[in-house]
């Protein structure tokens, strides 16, 4: 987030698109409604009537995927009505030119085309977003699990800087993340591409600079491969991998292909709370501690470090995971002498510019959001205040495009995927709660009531949902929420693996598979049609 | 906004205009009990147990919602004060049920506390209990009706903080009751349980159903600690009896003062779930067997080694993991980086 959590009560107007925010980010959602009720107006733009949309002023119930073509469409009409924040667009910015003419193919007429979002309504949320003193931009995967997710973030960025609305409290760029330590691991540098505050690897004073804090003669310069080219080269270049905390056998796309590939393998060690569908097909599998048996840091989504602090000792001949890794180093001839989580921290903020000012004994007064460089620099609530990181901010003349599999007379339906309140993630850690597992204990697919009656499908039904990839059966919760033509449900049950249905197509620069849009058959379940 | 002076008690106390006898008092360090005032709620003024002596003033005002002159003469303790209050606390002992020795929130109750300061141990009030039944469906929450107070702190959390407004007071008279819509169990309302009701109830009206049925009050350690869920950060405190983490309580955190969600609040089970790994585990010929440490660390430790020798150090690969701590991620990508001599590292941000 550019923005701080606390600022979004503060907007004058708020537009939120492709984020259920009252059920991925609970807390958030609190903000969000705290701001409705000292009378900021909201927009949402989800294909779904969620909770958030439905305490919207105005929602734009667009079409999966068309993000691109309401975004220009917004920007498009604010350029039209002049309402745009000239000095700003001026001063700070550059190639607005190009934008310019890219967006003016947006006609709100074409884009009530391709969205399906009404012509008087895009032209209202243009004016309020634009004409508002400040105003937050939320998203979340909505925006980015799209083969086009770049794109969308960069048309939210155009957006923002269209209407000078970032780089000041309240208004800004909001990607809100979706687990405890997202933040974290990225400015930790556990990327192929970065080291820590990211620091690019191959960049020669970036390398010698490592080399030397780790006491190595050198680094490898060659940016390793992501995620998803792990899967694609398991077996064949990638020989053995190491998996800490990561369950990607039901978290990523395509689980099918996703388990073919680590079982062939060589060696696969994983590191872990409990025996996840990912550890069942490991080779060794390390016992780590939970949150509550250990000392150490998280990052929220506004870029704040708060501290994590042992309860309790660890479970069983359990470890903390960072004392796993300093042993298995020592072991292989790097002996890594921590004595607590308190030194490893010290060592990162030697050599992580953003948190160099940062540490335990400031972080026990309450967090700290970076970048805090010095030990007397107080954190920044807000990013980008006069001067963005790159100098100007750049406008990116960015195309709707489709998205990679369309509906067709095979498979007719769209599916996309997300969270529920009750569950988190692969439902490792919620669905042994004693609490959680209990309320909400099966899953359901939403389906619209239209396409229920025209499928024979009552509420409850047991169905069956294909893809090219793979099937799964589950309940059917008919009602509105989703429109006609889409279905959803979640990837926290491994009765329910979602993901062995959807397409691991993925964005080109970010490697995001695109969860939310795949083509689908949904048909009533019965004897006849088990695979 | 403009300071005034106030003199609580004969200490002079300087607030700014629009404050309240209540935050002028408790900027003084004096003590002023109350049941349903609390800072984060709109303004109330319905237990009267703030209710404070001003010359010149009729009656007792509630300090809770009477605000404060310059040189106003305020006294918190005065004869009239405390027996207005051990009043109040006698009404309020005439319809609740004495069962303090075996109430889960023995220790952690306001109406005992003030009862306890003010000597009041029993009613002379005569007349009918309510005798509702206790409502424990749900897994999270334990509603027991006989215990309120009616302050109404859960109806402003749900409508304020939670933005839901799942409860309100219904019926009338000695019949007021918090309810949720047509009194309904909570698990058939829309309530989502994020428990900021049971957070600021003052007395046992409203309890964590698994903190309150493991650990007494005073059993317990809390360590503040932050959510390990979803991207917000929220602060709580981990309750811990005997090395053993029995509830989530709320703490004044940096992004969620005291509200959590369902997850935060009541998603702690796991963590000592029948399931977790204790011990190293290492398959042999297809089962996994039990080890000690060393021995699956030289194994983990020859393997990659081996790998690495025959094949280089880019067929290996590193995930990382957005669940772990700051501390955790670091070394991890040093460990791959120095050790292994690879970048190939990742996590999952993007799912």
């Amino acid at each position: 987030m550019t923005n701080s959590i606390e600022e979004i009560s503060k907007a004058d107007y708020i537009l939120a698109i492709g984020t259920n925010t009252t059920e991925s980010h609970p807390i958030i959602g609190l903000e969000v409604k705290k701001a409705i009720r000292n009378g900021t107006g909201l927009a949402v733009a989800d294909p779904r009537k969620t909770e958030v949309a439905s305490m919207a002023h105005r929602h734009m119930q667009l079409k999966s995927g068309s993000d691109i073509a309401l975004l220009n469409g917004l920007a498009h009409v604010i350029i039209e009505e002049g309402l745009y924040a000239k000095e700003f667009v001026e001063e700070r910015t550059e190639d607005f030119e190009a934008f310019k003419e890219t967006v003016s193919k947006y006609t709100p007429e074409c884009v009530e085309e391709i969205t399906g979002v009404p012509v008087d309504i895009l032209k209202e949320v243009a004016r309020n977003y634009a004409q508002a003193k400040n105003a937050p931009i939320l998203y979340t995967m909505g925006i980015t699990q799209h083969i086009c997710g770049t794109h969308n973030v960069l048309a939210v960025a155009n957006l923002s800087m269209l209407c000078g609305h970032i780089g000041k409290e309240s208004s800004g760029v909001n990607p809100l993340r979706g687990q405890n330590n997202v933040q974290g691991a990225c400015d930790m540098g556990a990327l192929p591409n970065v080291f820590t505050a990211y620091q690019k690897v191959g960049m020669e004073n970036v390398q010698a600079k490592y080399a030397n804090a780790w006491n190595v003669d050198a680094l490898p310069d060659k940016v390793g491969i992501n995620i998803g080219q792990m899967m694609e080269r398991a077996g064949s270049n990638v020989k053995a991998m190491y998996i800490m905390g990561e369950n990607p056998v039901l978290s990523d796309p395509d689980s099918n292909h996703v388990a073919h590939a680590l079982e062939s393998l060589d060696f696969l060690v994983v590191q872990d709370i409990f025996l996840t569908e990912t550890a069942r097909l490991a080779d060794v599998v390390l016992p780590a501690t939970s949150f509550a048996e250990k000392d150490g840091t998280f990052t929220n989504t506004e870029r704040r470090v708060q501290r994590v602090r042992k309860a309790i000792d660890p479970v069983g001949n359990a470890m903390p995971d960072w004392e796993i890794i300093c042993n298995l180093s020592s072991v292989m001839g790097y002996p890594m002498n921590y004595s607590s989580a308190k030194d490893i921290f010290d060592e990162i903020s030697t050599v992580t510019p953003s948190y160099a000012g940062m540490s335990y004994e400031r972080l026990d007064n309450g967090g700290l959001q970076w970048p805090c460089p010095t030990e007397d620099h107080p954190g920044t609530p807000y990013l980008h205040k006069d001067k963005f990181a790159r100098g100007l901010g750049k406008f990116s003349a960015v195309d709707y495009v489709p998205p990679a599999e369309q509906p067709d007379a095979e498979y007719p339906m769209i599916l996309s995927t997300g969270r529920r309140h009750f569950h988190y993630h692969t439902g490792t850690m919620t669905r042994r709660t004693g609490t959680l597992d209990k309320y909400y204990n099966e899953e359901s697919l939403e389906i619209n009531e239209i396409d229920a009656q025209k499928l024979g499908i009552n509420n409850g039904d047991k169905v069956k949902v294909t893809s090219r990839r793979g099937s799964v059966e589950v309940k059917a919760c008919v009602g509105d929420t989703v429109p006609e033509g889409m279905v959803f449900t979640s990837f926290h049950f491994s009765e329910v693996a979602i993901n062995k249905v959807t397409n691991s197509q993925v964005d080109p620069v970010s490697n995001i598979p695109e969860f939310k849009v795949c083509a689908v058959r949904v048909e009533k379940y019965s004897a006849k049609n088990v695979s | 906004m403009a300071d005034i002076t106030l003199t609580i008690d004969g200490k002079q106390v300087t607030v700014p205009q629009g404050s309240t006898v209540l935050e002028a008092a408790q900027k003084a360090d004096i003590f002023i009990p109350t049941f349903c005032h609390d800072p984060e709620l709109s303004r109330y003024g319905a237990c009267r147990m703030c209710v404070v002596e001003i010359p010149g003033m009729r009656n007792l005002p509630a300090s809770c919602v009477t605000e404060a002159r310059d040189g106003m003469e305020v006294y918190t303790e005065s004869p009239a004060v405390i027996e207005a209050r051990k009043t109040i606390l006698e009404l309020l002992l005439a319809n609740h049920p004495l069962d303090c020795l075996t109430c889960p929130k023995n220790g952690d109750c306001r109406l005992q506390d003030y009862c306890y300061y003010y000597g009041v141990g029993d009613t002379p009030f005569e007349g009918e209990h309510h005798e509702y039944e206790v409502e424990e469906e749900n897994p999270f929450i334990v509603r027991d009706m006989n215990k309120c107070i009616l302050c109404g702190k859960c109806v402003r959390a749900c409508a304020e903080i939670q933005g839901r407004g799942v409860i309100d007071f219904a019926y009338r008279g000695v019949n007021t009751k918090v309810a949720t819509i047509m009194d309904v169990p909570l698990s058939e309302s829309e309530c989502l349980f994020c428990g900021n009701c049971v957070a600021v109830c003052p007395v046992g009206a409203l309890q964590e159903k698994g903190l309150r049925s493991q650990a007494r009050t005073w059993e317990v350690e809390k360590v503040k600690t932050t959510c390990s869920y979803c991207g917000c950060g929220c602060n709580f405190d981990l309750n811990v009896k005997d090395n053993k983490v029995v509830g989530v309580t709320s703490c004044d955190g940096d992004v969620n003062g005291r509200a959590l969600c369902v997850k935060g609040r009541f998603g702690y089970g796991f963590i000592h779930h029948p399931d977790r790994l204790t011990k190293p585990l290492i398959k042999k010929d297809g089962e996994f067997v039990e080890a000690e440490w060393d021995e699956a660390l030289s194994l983990v430790a020859g393997k990659m080694g081996e790998t690495k020798k025959e094949y280089g150090a880019d067929s290996l690969s590193v995930l990382s993991s957005a669940r772990c701590t700051n501390e955790e991620n670091y070394l991890l990508q040093k460990f791959t980086r120095a050790v292994l001599g690879t970048n190939n590292i990742d996590h999952c941000a993007r799912l």
